[in-house]
């Protein structure tokens, strides 16, 4: 009977878990004026100015690793260093945005995810997406340190400063942090802003978008117009040859998509992107807690089931025993 | 009046005092954690921000701790009484893993000061697996605590606060058997939104729940085989194998049930290729598998359910098994992309090792002073 009572429970609860599959919850849309950047990695030269303006910005040291810099020569994002160019090398590294024996430049900085990984697996939601520009902004004042933004993340982004006993999560906020606000002021990231050939391009998601289609379209070749700073308003254009771009816009579905879009000459698991599937790691989390904790229905219903047996079992043991 | 009773015996021994050495070397390496960071004592970095704390001291250990869990199943839930016995010292073993995860989770915890954020409602977030995994763990070791109370209200004499505690004594062991199931499972479910960074044989997504609550089960299982075949060896108290075989059905169930859902996903995702990969996520794979298969394999025969030196087998292999599961998933095979390694440091490995002396340390006392251990005449 008692095991019966159980299976009972079981089962039912069983039920309302599968029937929770209509809580599924599909990839998070684009903030309605998503801002982002462009990054075309065939216009990157590799100057790093973008590196030293982001630490400008965000008052942070220049890293130094070897004796070949000019001046920053950090690898790898860092609690010091929330943008980096990295170098894509093959055999003899003779031409640029070639495969074989050939090199490219990459950008490395958050890629403020339309469906932030980071945003879904913090527990006191230290991390915050902007509901208008979907900027992804990090709040040291609710964070325990638990590292787990890092290990949600998709690209590795999220920098905790180990080197501190106080230390706090650092990463990219699209320079509208408080205090900085760029933004907010009309201005665009610094990145953007001090890079000599446009290769990092600030707009809306939108028009970042049409650009990027726009430059798929070209014939390798074909003279085109590229913008510098603001996609919408650029400070100037030159003429340029069109490389043969990889018809693929790193961003517009990888993950639910990003708001930083890349688009290159070689592959992008070539450059080190992720390989990452259209449906986001979050939403597939989130459904499967949703699933089961729907209300905390089917918990309670458990613990409903296990009382009343648990109960009805001590009372028996007490009788056997007396 | 009760059946259990405490050893009664030296308490400060040899070996206490050897686990006691390991104990304050962790506390030193800690001490530079806390006033320098924990960059001088791990070999955390960008790529793997998770190490040997959080894999050991939270993900294995807790899972570890799952004897109390496992046994208040059979006991209170599946009503077989007469495992009643090995109740007690499986309940001290649960307190102090968890004890000793909450304790890693802190040490970790990168801005510990501000850990009562979890605990604040406007903080929460409820799409977090991590939420969930915080707060019903610390939900657990109160929980445990109150299971766990009538042992020292006994040794004190206040029969008249047990006699009440007992009347609602059903509820919490009711909430003991709900609380790990949620936060064991969830613990499976952290590794979803870790992605491509968990190993394909590792992600399996939508079943990640399931399988971290069966390895718990097994792993609770196992460590109550275990520490009642080796507590009658170390204090020389009678053998409990009567007792034990019956468990042995049990298990060989459970890892059958495992496995079933272990290789189905595999086949039906279409990553048998893998497994023949030849690489370190195979290997460890096949490792892990057959640490599984041996106990089922052995407890299936009735004759070696109840010998006493197959069973601490078995039970050893189950253990070894479960953990790897879990070190395979969150940290061996985990690879967050180019650039990135990761190997615990020597300071890492002494703090855990001396968390964990703190844990046998605390264990040696509490079954030495307070009824713990069941009587041997009834044993």
């Amino acid at each position: 009977m008692k095991r019966r009572d159980f299976l009972k429970a079981s089962i039912s609860g069983a039920a309302t878990l599968c029937s929770g599959g209509a809580l599924a919850r599909p990839n998070l849309e684009p903030a309605p004026n998503a801002v982002g950047m462009l990054y075309d990695s065939t216009l990157c030269v590799g100057c790093k100015a973008c590196v030293s303006k982001c630490k400008e910005v965000n008052g942070m040291p220049a890293v130094i690793e070897g004796d070949w810099y000019s001046w920053d020569s950090a690898r790898d994002l860092s609690s010091d260093t929330l943008n980096v160019i990295k170098v894509y090398r093959e055999g003899e590294a003779e031409v640029k945005d070639r495969v074989e024996n050939g090199f490219a430049f990459e950008k490395r900085s958050c890629m403020h995810c339309v469906d932030p990984g980071c945003i879904s697996v913090c527990p006191v939601t230290a991390l915050r997406k902007d509901a208008i520009n979907g900027i992804v902004t990090y709040h040291a004042d609710a964070c325990i340190g638990c590292r787990t933004c890092m290990t949600g993340c998709p690209y590795n982004v999220p920098q905790f400063d180990y080197d501190n006993p106080f230390g706090e999560i650092h990463k990219c906020q699209m320079c509208n942090q408080a205090g900085v606000e760029r933004i907010n002021k009309g201005q665009i990231t610094g990145c953007a802003e001090a890079c000599p050939t446009g290769a990092t391009l600030f707009g809306t998601r939108e028009a970042l978008l049409q650009e990027a289609r726009r430059r798929m379209s070209l014939k390798p070749g074909e003279i085109y117009s590229y913008p510098r700073g603001d996609v919408s308003k650029p400070h100037s254009l030159y003429e340029k040859p069109a490389p043969e771009y990889q018809q693929h816009i790193w961003g517009e579905k990888e993950a639910g998509g990003t708001n930083v879009l890349h688009i290159s000459a070689i592959p992008f698991d070539k450059l080190g992107m992720p390989p990452l599937r259209e449906r986001s790691y979050a939403s597939i989390s989130e459904t499967v807690q949703h699933t089961i904790y729907n209300y905390m229905a089917l918990p309670a219903v458990v613990l409903g089931g296990l009382t009343y047996v648990v109960r009805r079992n001590i009372n028996d043991d007490e009788g056997d025993k007396s | 009046m009760s059946e259990h009773r405490a050893l009664n015996r030296r308490v400060v021994t040899l070996p206490f005092m050897l686990l006691g050495v390991l104990f304050l070397i962790a506390l030193y390496y800690l001490g530079v954690r806390f006033v320098n960071g924990m960059g001088f004592v791990t070999n955390l970095n960008g790529g793997y921000a998770w190490g040997l704390w959080v894999v050991y001291d939270i993900v294995i250990g807790t899972a570890l701790a799952c004897g109390g869990y496992a046994l208040a199943v059979v006991v209170y839930v599946a009503n077989k009484g007469k495992y009643h016995p090995l109740m007690r010292p499986a309940l001290l073993a649960s307190l102090l893993g968890y004890g000793l995860g909450g304790l890693g989770a802190f040490i970790d915890m990168g801005r510990y000061w501000q850990f009562y954020n979890i605990l604040l409602p406007w903080h929460m977030n409820f799409n977090a697996v991590m939420l969930e995994v915080g707060l019903c763990v610390a939900a657990y070791i109160l929980v445990l605590l109150i299971e766990f109370a009538p042992v020292a209200l006994e040794k004190f004499g206040n029969t008249n606060l047990r006699q009440k505690l007992n009347k609602v004594l059903f509820f919490f062991i009711a909430l003991g058997v709900l609380l790990p199931t949620m936060h064991q499972s969830s613990l499976g479910s952290m590794l979803i939104a870790m992605g491509h960074k968990v190993h394909p044989l590792w992600q399996t997504l939508y079943l990640q729940p399931l399988l971290a609550v069966l390895t718990a089960f097994t792993m609770g299982f196992a460590v109550v085989v275990f520490e009642a075949s080796l507590s009658s060896v170390g204090f020389g108290r009678p053998s409990e194998t009567p007792l034990l075989s019956g468990l042995g059905k049990a298990i060989v169930g459970l890892i059958a049930v495992y496995l079933l859902f272990r290789f189905g996903e595999v086949v039906v995702q279409g990553k048998l290729g893998l497994l023949f990969a030849g690489d370190l996520g195979s290997l460890m794979f096949l490792l892990e598998s057959a640490l599984f298969i041996y106990p089922m394999v052995v407890l299936m025969s009735p004759g070696a359910r109840s010998n006493s030196r197959l069973l601490l087998w078995s039970a050893v292999s189950m253990l070894f098994a479960g953990s790897l599961y879990r070190l395979n998933a969150f940290l061996l095979t985990y690879n967050p992309g180019p650039g990135y390694s990761y190997f615990p440091s020597v300071p890492e490995i002494m703090v855990t090792l001396g968390l964990v002396a703190l844990e046998v340390m605390v264990f040696l006392y509490v079954v030495k002073r307070f009824p713990v251990l069941h009587g041997e005449k009834r044993a």
